[in-house]
């Protein structure tokens, strides 16, 4: 699989003054979360935790507990929307900011596919109801928004992620009409995914590297959703909890 | 054909004869097939298990025999187009020698998967009884043709997903394979000036089966086009969703590249 430490703009969690600062209370917060049965986990004292910089209805600092995420299919729908919040927000983030010498194909580019993350987004928002969770409050600290490399390379991980994150939950949504929404998601993040990788690199394999596509099998990565929270929490204020479960079987 | 039962048969065989390999769970061994190292024993285990199916139940061929049809056409298309002289630019050899590994490896999946039951490569007319008479003589052609087998593929696998509900470990497969064909779709038109994401049914030049039914704008019973006016036109609305195509859809679609089935 893709390793998080090749991409130059993953940091560790706890690296970053505002997730040390609140470390202690994180790990308060994981036990909370684990042991909730879903939904938000809330601090009573977790005001002092509050990210200035808050977008989201979450609060930083709030675990978010997806439960066990193979178990039922509002759980998946619910890890679905958070990966598309954080996609979205990055976009957004990406084109309000554009890099240095964006080009006018780049910056079409990056607002049609923030579009198409908003619009899944919302559309999850909207199935999910009173069922979503809130919305997240994204951590871009370590992404320098000022630099082409910095931009396309998250972009890449994110959506690479993101891929991996569908093709592994697939097996376990019950309803037929969900899974087959997932797929017509899912192959539009690949087609993101081998778009920004050709931007990065129009000359070579990136589009679908031996790294992401296994060579001799010519099958993509599959992240179990643990896998794939822990390469998304740096990227939230929020701590996301959430575990693989056994399936539907 | 009854799907669901079919894969349910499977899933039973399967059952007992990966519980006789040793360190591989049910769901480990697809798993394995992931993993570099031991990629080789995982699809070998996994061509004895379904050899062991297939032998009682042809139906199940049938179903898998469809995703290795479109794989053999895709396969020998980038293999013909890299092998014409001339043909594919040096600025394009690199992904489309990748995109080529790809789809024969994919056969080569299927194949062993599908042991004896495999159905035999087909004898295809990439020309389609000459529509596309310059496939191998002119590159944007060729390219066009590129673009129309991924853009199929994509549909036909996700077109296959709920009937492999039954069977996760499958799926997730197929599902594995689906994201590639998007990966290799996106890189080729790109190649040809176009986004890399499907607007409508536009169909820039293909024939119009190829992508009927892209332009729909209710997803999860909801409809986008109300809910969501902040995106007219239905372009943004209709590319953030890739549709499927039924087995007869796809097959309409290729059957003009299929000379003879060779069986």
């Amino acid at each position: 699989m893709e390793k998080p430490q090749t991409d130059p703009m993953a940091t560790v969690e706890g690296l970053s003054g505002k997730a040390s600062a609140a470390l202690g209370r994180r790990v308060f917060m994981r036990y909370i979360g684990a042991t909730a049965a879903a939904g938000v986990a809330l601090s009573a004292c977790h005001s002092e935790l509050v990210d200035p910089g808050t977008t989201g209805s979450g609060r930083a600092g709030d675990a978010i507990d997806f439960g066990d995420i193979s178990e039922k299919d509002v759980n998946i729908l619910n890890f679905a929307y958070a990966l598309e919040q954080l996609e979205a927000a990055f976009y957004m983030q990406a084109v309000m900011t554009p890099y240095s010498g964006i080009t006018e194909e780049e910056r079409r580019i990056l607002t049609e596919i923030r579009d198409h993350e908003i619009i899944h987004r919302d559309l999850f928002k909207t199935a999910l109801g009173s069922a979503a969770i809130p919305g997240l409050t994204p951590n871009f600290s370590s992404i320098n928004f000022s630099s082409r490399a910095s931009v396309l390379g998250t972009a890449r991980v994110f959506e690479n992620i993101g891929v991996s994150a569908y093709n592994g939950a697939g097996q376990y949504i019950r309803s037929a009409d969900y899974l087959l929404l997932a797929g017509k998601i899912v192959s539009v993040e690949a087609r993101h995914a081998s778009i920004i990788a050709t931007l990065l690199e129009p000359m070579t394999t990136l589009f679908a590297p031996d790294t992401v596509v296994y060579a001799n099998s010519g099958l993509e990565e599959i992240r179990n959703p643990e896998e794939v929270l822990s390469l998304v929490r740096p990227y939230v204020a929020e701590f996301l909890n959430g575990r693989n479960g056994s399936g539907r079987r | 054909m009854n799907l669901q039962n079919i894969l349910s048969e499977i899933e039973k065989v399967d059952g007992d004869a990966l519980a006789r390999i040793e360190h591989m769970s049910r769901r480990s061994i697809f798993q394995s097939l992931l993993k570099k190292t031991v990629a080789g024993a995982g699809a070998a285990a996994f061509a004895g298990v379904l050899n062991q199916t297939y032998a009682q139940n042809s139906s199940v061929a049938d179903v898998l025999n469809y995703a290795l049809t479109l794989e053999y056409l895709e396969a020998e298309f980038y293999n013909m187009s890299l092998a014409t002289p001339g043909l594919i630019p040096s600025a394009a050899r690199a992904y489309y020698q990748q995109i080529a590994n790809h789809e024969n490896a994919h056969v080569a999946l299927l194949k062993s998967a599908l042991g004896s039951a495999a159905v035999p490569k087909p004898t295809f007319d990439f020309t389609a009884g000459g529509m596309f008479g310059t496939v191998f003589s002119s590159t944007e052609t060729n390219y066009a043709l590129a673009q129309a087998f991924e853009d199929t593929g994509v549909r036909a696998y996700k077109g296959q997903a709920t009937a492999l509900m039954s069977a996760p470990a499958i799926l997730t497969v197929a599902l594995q394979i689906h994201s590639v064909e998007a990966r290799h779709a996106a890189r080729i038109r790109f190649l040809r000036g176009q986004n890399g994401w499907i607007s409508k049914s536009e169909a820039s030049g293909l024939p119009a089966a190829i992508y009927a039914g892209e332009d729909n704008v209710i997803q999860g019973g909801v409809n986008l086009s109300v809910a969501f006016p902040q995106y007219p036109g239905g372009n943004r609305i209709t590319e953030a969703f890739d549709e499927p195509l039924t087995m007869s859809q796809v097959l309409a679609i290729a059957g003009p590249f299929i000379k003879s089935l060779n069986r």
